[in-house]
């Protein structure tokens, strides 16, 4: 008997096609690891297995019976829960009420007995062993707390199938071991996990199968202990994992002169970091969503105020957490969420694309139409944009030709600095190439370039990646290695190589 | 251009049709309806309305809402008296020179919409409940030191604005004219205009493109004060006197021309040309419900049916569900 299988499950979006003839058999009692980059089609699956989408073709089953209808919550419920990475627990109520929500009448009395439903909150809450006050409202729980009344939350339910995305993201080491320590034991008394990491020591110690997704394909399932390191990241990545050869960049000349130059910035969530980018260089700074990168980044560019250090591009000085400031210095940027700080849905095209540069359109804040159309024109030739015109809304773009826009923006200053953050998340590979096409031409031009990713291929252009782990820079890699010693280095596996800076 | 820009121009444009029909409709109720004293009337009446609707609309497309607009109507003419009437007419006994009444006016008006900033911006307060509460202490304020009583004794100067006729029109109408004028030319084609509709829009999206949101948003709250201050002025010139409930309940109506004019609560869209065929449709009606005879206390019930109408034709027109 298997507790889960899914077989030939495919999701389209649209033109995009998030999950292509998959299938996953998470056997009983076991923990299951689904591992895969961006892009995979991991949370489209779990969206699946837990109800939430009908996936277009293709079976679903738990214990060998079909899964119950949509509609069907409580069934659902009762099969599979899923612990986000987004918490879903209620900060406003109790941990009792968020422990019973929307079944708040036990017995189905109509009335809330508010006796009896602390007393069965505590009942629950003892019987997995968490040490949580039912009565203290959930806003005053740690992340790692969260969680465990989450979990309880799901087993209360009788779901013996839990699904965890991401849930050692926000912990820390020992609360990660804790974790690991209660899923064992959950799992010795007949709880099956499918277990979503980007930490792949982990993996190692928790999980007894992996499954591997590139692509919104399957590639490989596999007993954990047949596989190393090197070959689970093989299989994430895959053999052709570049998008082209070689990026044809000149050299960088030997006199070319540092404009940006980072000293000692420091902030909550990164520490002493120095920093300095030549004119025409790529410097990439890869990590995980813990290492402090993102931040690192908006402490440059003026989105975050950094506690200490400084920023100069060029002689000049930039103020800390101020971007009309970073602006003026010659810093232009495309930011990690193209929907948060990229992009206003409402504006056209060529707006969202000029904002920068507003008082560049004309004179005393008077903005040319004329020049404003033409100026955007040039971009979207420049770029490639697809589009029906400047004025286009840029919510009814695909999400490649938005990061497109948000690209635009950011070049829209001729900065001579650039930071990227994240610049081909969620976007197709023909978008992705031209993306990384214009780091190339920007660098041939003499802009300093920052590349902020996890993602390979964002990384492939780069003449040297620093990497930050637990916000210190960690390691540092001239243009020339190997997926699998930065994958390492990013997952914290053996961060003692390479430091040759 | 694309169907979406023709959509946008025509959700603009889409009360003019409507407008033609009521003057239609109205020539066919009562011939009076079409006579230019009558227009006129229409027109001047709907002056302070518009001033407020004016600022009302900035500050939804900046994505923020001000209530204390119809308070501020009030406060700011019967303060700026107060402070140069005698006490024997409920004045403060101050009797600042007759001169100053109308900068005190504006004054007031730019520090009210300067302290709303402060809450909303500085100690980061919900926008609503902020202005809600201001719209209290403020029209508070006026009815206590007035002990709640009119203010008669209005120097000529300050009722000269609201009362005289420039080439054979109310000044007060074409003040709200160049004040439309100003704003929508700024809104369409200026830095400062374009900031707000890309603030209302995603402000942190504004915040990364360098635009200073603060700042802006804060001009908008004092502009929108500040226009509510003029409109009290013209009120107080029109009606010779300053009630203690001057502008009391207006701020439904402000709400309502807004909407039916196509500026959206959902923030960062709409026009102010949109907001000001609002503002004439709603005249228009309620001139021809009173020349057809239809009972001043059936308008309210009206004016709201007029309110859910336009919000299911926005509704069901751009096909998305409102927050």
């Amino acid at each position: 008997m298997t507790a889960v299988q899914a077989t030939g499950v495919t999701k389209r979006y649209g033109s995009t096609v998030a999950l292509d003839d998959v299938g996953i058999t998470v056997e009983y009692g076991e923990s299951h690891a689904l591992v895969g980059r961006n892009g995979a089609g991991k949370s489209t699956l779990v969206s699946i297995l837990t109800g939430l989408n009908r996936a277009d073709a293709g079976s679903v089953t738990f214990d060998d019976e079909p899964a119950p209808a949509l509609a069907d919550r409580d069934a659902w419920r009762r099969r599979v829960a899923c612990v986000y990475q987004k918490s879903t627990i209620i900060p406003a109520l109790t941990v009792a009420e968020n422990l019973f929500i929307n079944r708040q009448s036990l017995e189905r009395r109509s009335l809330i007995s508010w006796k009896s439903l602390h007393a069965k909150a505590s009942e629950v809450l003892a019987s997995f062993g968490v040490d949580v006050d039912p009565a203290r409202p959930a806003a005053d729980l740690t992340v790692e707390q969260r969680q465990l009344v989450e979990i309880a939350r799901a087993l209360s339910f009788g779901a013996r199938f839990i699904i965890l995305d991401e849930p050692t993201a926000q912990l820390d080491g020992p609360a990660i071991e804790r974790l690991f320590e209660r899923m064992r034991g959950l799992q010795s008394s007949g709880v099956t996990f499918l277990f979503i990491s980007h930490h792949l020591q982990e993996i190692f110690e928790i999980c007894q199968t992996v499954t591997v997704f590139r692509d919104a394909r399957h590639v490989l399932t596999s007993p954990v202990s047949s596989l190393s390191t090197d070959e689970l990241v093989a299989a994430m990545t895959g053999d052709a994992a570049g998008l082209r050869v070689g990026h044809t960049r000149p050299s960088l000349p030997a006199d070319a002169p540092v404009v940006l130059s980072v000293s000692g910035l420091r902030s909550e969530a990164f520490f002493g970091v120095d920093l300095s980018i030549r004119a025409g260089e790529v410097v990439g700074v890869a990590g995980s969503a813990s290492s402090g990168k993102v931040e690192l980044g908006e402490a440059v560019v003026g989105l975050r105020k950094a506690t200490s250090g400084t920023v100069h591009v060029g002689q000049t000085a930039v103020r800390s957490g101020s971007v009309p400031d970073a602006l003026k210095a010659g810093i232009g940027f495309v930011p990690e969420d193209r929907h948060k700080e990229g992009l206003v849905p409402t504006l056209g095209v060529g707006e969202n694309a000029t904002l920068p540069i507003m008082d560049r359109l004309g004179r005393f804040g008077a903005i040319s139409p004329t020049r404003r159309r033409a100026v955007a024109e040039r971009m979207i030739n420049d770029l490639s944009i697809k589009t029906s015109g400047p004025d286009q809304p840029v919510s009814g773009l695909s999400g490649g030709n938005q990061q497109k826009v948000v690209m635009a923006r950011a070049l829209s200053s001729d900065p001579s600095v650039l930071v990227l953050t994240d610049p081909t998340a969620g976007v197709d590979v023909r978008s992705k190439e031209s993306l990384l096409d214009v780091v190339d031409q920007v660098a041939a031009e003499g802009t300093a370039v920052l590349v902020i990713s996890d993602e390979l291929d964002d990384l492939r252009p780069c003449d040297r990646v620093l990497v930050m782990f637990h916000g210190e820079v960690t390691a540092s890699f001239p243009r020339g290695w190997t997926d699998g010693e930065l994958v390492a280095a990013i997952e914290g596996v053996s961060a003692e190589q390479g430091a040759d800076e | 251009m694309t169907k979406t820009l023709q959509f946008a121009r025509f959700r603009d444009l889409a009360l003019l049709p409507a407008i033609v029909v009521l003057m239609i409709v109205g020539a066919l109720v009562d011939p009076v309806f079409l006579s230019a004293d009558n227009l006129t009337n229409v027109l001047q009446q709907r002056t302070e309305l518009s001033l407020l609707v004016l600022g009302q609309a900035l500050v939804l497309i900046s994505g923020k809402i001000d209530l204390s607009l119809e308070s501020t109507i009030g406060l700011a003419p019967a303060l700026a008296l107060g402070l140069i009437i005698p006490a024997s007419a409920h004045g403060l006994g101050v009797e600042l020179p007759e001169w100053t009444a109308i900068p005190l006016c504006l004054l007031i008006g730019v520090v009210i919409g300067a302290f709303n900033g402060f809450l909303i911006l500085k100690l980061q307060l919900s926008a609503f409940i902020v202005t809600l509460g201001m719209l209290t202490v403020l029209r508070g304020l006026q009815i206590g030191f007035t002990e709640g009583q009119n203010l008669f004794e209005v120097p000529l100067s300050f009722t000269y604005l609201g009362s005289a006729r420039w080439f054979g029109l109310p000044a007060s109408v074409l003040i709200c004219l160049v004040a439309f004028a100003i704003g929508i030319v700024a809104l369409a084609y200026f830095r400062q205009g374009r900031s707000i509709y890309a603030i209302g829009g995603n402000a942190e999206a504004a915040r990364a493109a360098g635009i200073r949101t603060e700042r802006v948003l804060w001009t908008v709250l004092i502009i929108a004060s500040l226009l509510a201050a003029l409109a009290g002025l013209l009120m107080t010139g029109r009606l010779g006197s300053v009630g203690p409930a001057q502008g009391q309940g207006m701020i439904f109506t402000v709400f309502a021309a807004a909407v039916i004019g196509g500026v959206s609560l959902d923030h960062g869209k709409g026009t102010l040309f949109g907001a000001l065929t609002g503002v004439l449709a709603l005249g228009l009606i309620e001139n021809i419900l009173t020349l057809g005879g239809v009972s001043p206390h059936w308008i309210q019930a009206i004016y709201g049916a007029i309110i859910l109408i336009a919000l299911l034709l926005a509704r069901f027109t751009s096909g998305k569900a409102q927050d």
